[in-house]
């Protein structure tokens, strides 16, 4: 067993992450909070050496929830990457998002969803749609890297336009690539 | 000379004079209550846009101080909360911690009760010592309050801007009367990005 297939990274020629990371850019993103996955390193990279973008590693998903609405009070647009296991970490924050009617953008990286190696991640990653559209989420989807920078664009000017909590999720496919392939 | 705060039965601070006297003279200070007894607490010292008193969102406070200090580094952020809501959202001690923001200050108004639901005692109760915790994450300024200059000089230290800071201030447990805010959230924080941003927020 490779490191790579537990943790399932995307392909080093793969684009989409510089896409997000250029759309982020586009649309004015300054607080950027986080529980790292490993789909996500890329963009966290990119993002960490921007000076106009503030990186929030958080204990936790649910503190990006409230900080983003925090960030929303003052007048700066966020976006929150995570896992999908970490959305069932938001499941009563969103809570803040709906009542508040704040935008927030929401990336998030499948786990459990094509080839899952490990069994934790499924319930999880089986739900994360569903659970997210139980707290009034607009959801799109992912599954293919050219559909990744478009479907992002959407949920990003989704929660800003109309005000809600918006999801992409990427799907494993598109994240291990490499391993799994066409 | 700094006005009185009175004390209840147990001889610990009152809370609703605790907030008074926090929030005196306030200025530009943008105050987060946090669920449940401190939300009523920063109405009855007043309500204004540059409050955001939270009906929900538990263990969310400290964290939306963040967000706001963040994104408003010239202008001072207090959040107000209690101490069942600090635990359920104690993770974000550290996270502020490694963010270092100047301009935030959380305090929590520990009565060491559950207050909105029966009085049931919290932890601290019990002796978890949240300024202990918040100076283990790395907090430099963190202070245990039960007297009323220490109240006094946390004001200063609020609006001087060298935080993050955390306190915990030792309340009497007594139940206050309700103050409710606005409960419509879309106009809580309307207001507040208006407070701060001008007629600019609504065409972000």
């Amino acid at each position: 067993m490779q490191r790579e297939q537990l943790e399932m990274a995307p392909d080093a020629a793969a684009d989409w992450p510089d896409r997000i990371y250029a759309l982020l850019k586009e649309h004015g993103i300054r607080q950027v909070a986080l529980v790292p996955d490993a789909g996500h390193a890329r963009l966290i990279r990119r993002c960490e050496a921007d000076n106009d973008i503030r990186v929030v590693p958080l204990t936790t998903e649910e503190e990006g929830i409230a900080q983003l609405f925090g960030a929303w009070l003052g007048g700066q647009k966020g976006v929150l990457l995570m896992q999908s296991s970490g959305v069932g970490n938001c499941v009563n924050m969103l809570s803040v998002a709906i009542a508040h009617r704040t935008p927030l953008p929401m990336i998030v990286t499948m786990r459990g969803d094509f080839g899952e190696f490990n069994p934790f991640q499924v319930p999880m990653g089986n739900a994360t749609q569903t659970v997210l559209e139980a707290m009034g989420t607009l959801v799109k989807r992912a599954d293919r890297p050219e559909d990744v920078a478009d479907t992002v664009n959407a949920t990003l000017r989704l929660a800003f336009n109309t005000y809600r909590p918006t999801a992409t999720l990427i799907g494993q496919r598109v994240i291990g690539a490499k391993t799994f392939g066409k | 000379m700094a006005e009185a705060i009175e004390t209840g039965a147990s001889g610990k601070l009152n809370r609703r004079a605790v907030v008074r006297a926090l929030l005196k003279d306030r200025g530009g200070l943008l105050v987060i209550g946090g669920l449940g007894a401190p939300a009523w607490d920063i109405t009855a010292a007043g309500d204004c846009p540059e409050n955001l008193p939270l009906w929900g969102g538990m263990g969310g406070a400290a964290m939306m101080g963040l967000g706001l200090a963040l994104a408003q580094p010239e202008r001072k952020v207090l959040v107000i909360t209690g101490d069942g809501e600090m635990l359920m959202g104690v993770g974000s001690l550290a996270t502020i911690a490694v963010q270092r923001p100047r301009n935030l200050s959380v305090v929590v108004l520990d009565n060491e009760h559950y207050g909105e639901t029966g009085m049931q005692e919290t932890h601290t109760k019990h002796g978890v010592d949240l300024a202990g915790m918040a100076r283990a994450a790395g907090i430099p300024d963190t202070r245990l309050i039960r007297q009323a200059a220490e109240v006094h000089a946390l004001r200063e230290a609020i609006h001087a801007g060298n935080g993050p800071l955390f306190a915990q201030i030792k309340v009497d447990e007594k139940t206050e009367p309700l103050v409710l805010p606005p409960r419509e959230a879309s106009i809580l924080q309307a207001r507040m990005r208006e407070a701060i941003l001008g007629p600019e927020a609504h065409l972000q």
